[in-house]
């Protein structure tokens, strides 16, 4: 098939796959300028295949969002509240203790903590969150804080991040989520979210909490203004930030929803744009070991074809999903573990339960 | 497989055990590059096109039972209903205002109504001046059954009366062991082929349809193509194919036993094996009905060159719990920012 991608005038892009070089901004940008989103996963998929064999990967996981009251109310969200607000909620340890305890019957190996930039919660606050889930599943990994939130936890604990980072990590910190990097570019970030952290400071965290053998993830937010070049450059900060610490486990295109958001938009993002955004990234991101599909996000069906257009996990069961239903989403808030097993297989992947940090589970 | 995969790039038609070992081989990328290569054999200009029409169920009461329909009523269920002609040119009128060019009629397997009902029903429709794309061939065989004229006779009566073409429902699988297990009371495999027979030797223009992933195997989903292709050789009354996978929910057939909903790689593959197969059936459809926006765009890589209706209306799969909704302008916003371009068509095809 490798003729189809010569006739598409990929024929050197496929050379430099196949050699395994590094891809260029500029080859990145053909890709994305490319119409035939068959040849894009055609290429993705030797790098994928390459790195991941014929696994894909689903972890059993559960979703805490403590709080959705957040000073940076960034345009593109539609979870995050400004305190006093209707909607505006914040859960007491207590209430975090519960939901834990809702599920203590499933055999859930992560839970997955991001909440906003609440005003006046403690750092105490946070420390205690995750002591309390601890003792309640000494077991369980507890992926937590985007670099987002460990920057404005640093600031409330009074301490540099790596310190903070260190009494987090005493406290049952395992690894962090990809979430809050958006887009980089600092035009992106001054017409979407200019109160949150900047793309440098986002780097900055992720970069200690590598060099403190944190693993962390890193996402895009794709979909709403951004041009092609801003995305590129985003990759390739992402890339070059990976080159120095290789801390990062995954990377997760991260579409765009625009109900219920202060940027709002024409509408959501389209199958082709989605699968472009995983292939791409597969083909940019030389070295991330794994490339998400998130089905919350682009729907179980886009991120079963997925598996052949570069990504190599579907993320997990997930339950009560937040931050996405709220701008609109309509996937389903949870799908069985058994119904990843069927997408995976049907997609002629083999199925692998992971851990956190891609560690085998099960296979099936 | 090498070999294989080069007669269908140099335009070879190939056979069933050949597209078996596909389905059986091949990869997902493979199929899509092979589908794509003969869609554009087939339609060089990059064109998407679409119809703006409607769904009109006239009746929901059916003496078929089919066991994978949830939209049918039993004849003594007190639920059932039949439009009344105001209903039913109001649906019209609907459509039209909103640039609808035709109607797909269809219905259940009404016991009582005759066939003077759907020769007034289509005249009444016909002063509208909507083109309408009309009756199954299970329904045509059952008024021929009602009304103890032939196929030939009522098809002539109904294009007498109004009837422009033809929609491919009720294939389901053309095959009568199939049949007899899903639908025993609905006309078999070859009673179907020959209501199209002899509607395309009336110079009628009909689609086909082939709803897999139930209990079919691999090769009675051949058996389906093979009929398709060998009586489009003959006639060449088919302008389009439209495979989609059966939907489960609140059915009977899935009610008795367990039945998985197809994924979207399968139906993909589905789709571009039939495009493949089917290399004298000049129009492929996307099912956005059964698949959602983004799969429905994907597939116009998988050998899908027509995004097929607006449904202002649709009734049947939204009994099995399925939901999607498109508007012109999005399935317009579709194609575009799949780098083709929407064009809107008529049933046979040709461009408004």
């Amino acid at each position: 098939m490798d003729a189809f991608i010569t006739q598409a005038g990929l024929g050197h892009i496929l050379d430099k796959v196949r050699a395994g070089e590094r891809l260029s901004l500029d080859d990145g940008r053909r890709l994305y300028d490319h119409p035939d989103i068959l040849a894009l996963g055609y290429l993705a998929n030797i790098v994928r295949e390459r790195q991941n064999g014929n696994r894909a990967y689903f972890i059993y996981n559960q979703h805490i969002n403590y709080s959705n009251i957040c000073t940076n109310l960034c345009k593109f969200c539609a979870f995050g509240r400004p305190k006093g607000d209707a909607l505006a909620y914040e859960m007491s340890l207590d209430e975090i203790r519960a939901k834990v305890r809702e599920r203590l019957d499933e055999p859930i190996s992560e839970i997955h903590i991001v909440g906003g930039i609440h005003p006046d919660l403690p750092f105490a606050y946070y420390v205690d969150m995750l002591r309390a889930i601890r003792e309640i599943r000494p077991d369980v990994h507890l992926q937590a804080f985007t670099c987002v939130e460990i920057h404005h936890l640093a600031r409330l604990a009074g301490k540099p991040v790596d310190e903070t980072l260190r009494l987090l990590m005493d406290a049952g910190l395992g690894s962090m989520p990809g979430g809050g990097a958006e887009v980089f570019n600092p035009r992106i970030r001054q017409l979407t979210c200019p109160d949150k952290l900047p793309g440098e400071g986002w780097l900055e965290v992720a970069r200690t909490a590598h060099r403190l053998g944190l693993r962390t993830n890193a996402t895009m937010l794709y979909g709403h203004i951004e041009t092609i070049d801003e995305r590129l450059e985003h990759l390739d900060a992402l890339r070059r930030c990976q080159d120095e610490t290789g801390g990062f486990l995954a990377f997760i295109p991260l579409a765009y929803h625009p109900k219920n958001t202060e940027l709002g938009g024409a509408g959501n993002t389209t199958g082709v744009n989605d699968l472009k955004n995983i292939a791409v990234s597969r083909l940019m991101l030389d070295n991330f070991p794994h490339i998400k599909a998130y089905w919350v996000m682009i729907g179980p069906k886009l991120a079963q074809v997925a598996l052949s257009f570069g990504a190599d996990d579907m993320d997990g069961t997930v339950k009560e999903e937040v931050i996405t239903h709220m701008a609109g989403a309509e996937t389903e808030q949870a799908i069985g573990h058994k119904t990843l097993i069927r997408l995976i297989r049907e997609a002629g992947r083999e199925p692998v339960q992971r851990d956190t940090l891609y560690n085998v589970m099960a296979t099936f | 497989m090498e070999q294989l995969c080069e007669r269908i790039l140099a335009g070879e038609r190939i056979d069933g055990e050949a597209l078996l070992r596909l389905e059986r081989e091949a990869d997902l990328h493979t199929l899509g590059f092979l589908a794509n290569s003969v869609r554009r054999r087939l339609h060089p200009e990059p064109v998407v096109t679409y119809v703006i029409d409607r769904n009109i169920n006239y009746t929901d009461i059916c003496v078929s039972a089919c066991k994978f329909c949830a939209f049918f009523k039993a004849p003594d269920d007190p639920a059932g209903s039949t439009l009344s002609r105001e209903e039913l040119l109001a649906k019209i009128r609907e459509t039209q205002e909103l640039g609808g060019t035709q109607v797909l009629l269809q219905g259940g397997l009404h016991p009582d109504l005759d066939l003077a009902f759907y020769e007034d029903m289509l005249r009444a429709m016909k002063a509208t001046g909507i083109h309408v794309h009309g009756f199954s061939p299970p329904e045509i065989h059952h008024f021929a059954e009602i009304s103890g004229l032939s196929v030939r006779a009522v098809l002539e009566r109904l294009m007498a009366a109004g009837l422009d073409s033809i929609p491919g429902g009720g294939a389901e699988i053309l095959s009568n062991r199939v049949r007899r297990e899903l639908a025993p009371r609905k006309c078999d495999a070859d009673q179907w082929i020959a209501v199209m027979k002899e509607a395309h030797g009336l110079g009628l223009r009909t689609t086909a349809t082939m709803m897999f992933g139930h209990v079919e195997t691999a090769a009675e989903r051949v058996e389906h193509l093979q009929r398709v292709r060998d009586l489009q050789d003959r006639t060449g009354g088919f302008t389009a194919f439209i495979p989609w996978p059966f939907q489960p929910d609140y059915t009977p057939l899935a009610a008795a036993r367990h039945i998985d909903k197809t994924t979207a790689v399968t139906y993909l593959r589905t789709l571009a094996l039939s495009r493949i197969f089917l290399d004298n059936v000049a129009n492929v459809q996307a099912s956005w009905v059964t698949q959602g926006p983004k799969i429905a765009q994907v597939s116009l890589f998988f050998g899908a060159n027509d995004f097929g209706s607006t449904m202002i209306e649709e009734n049947v799969v939204a009994a099995a719990g399925v939901h999607f909704r498109l508007s012109e302008a999005q399935i317009r916003h579709l194609v575009s920012d799949a780098g083709f371009q929407p064009r809107q068509r008529l049933m046979d095809y040709t461009l408004v």
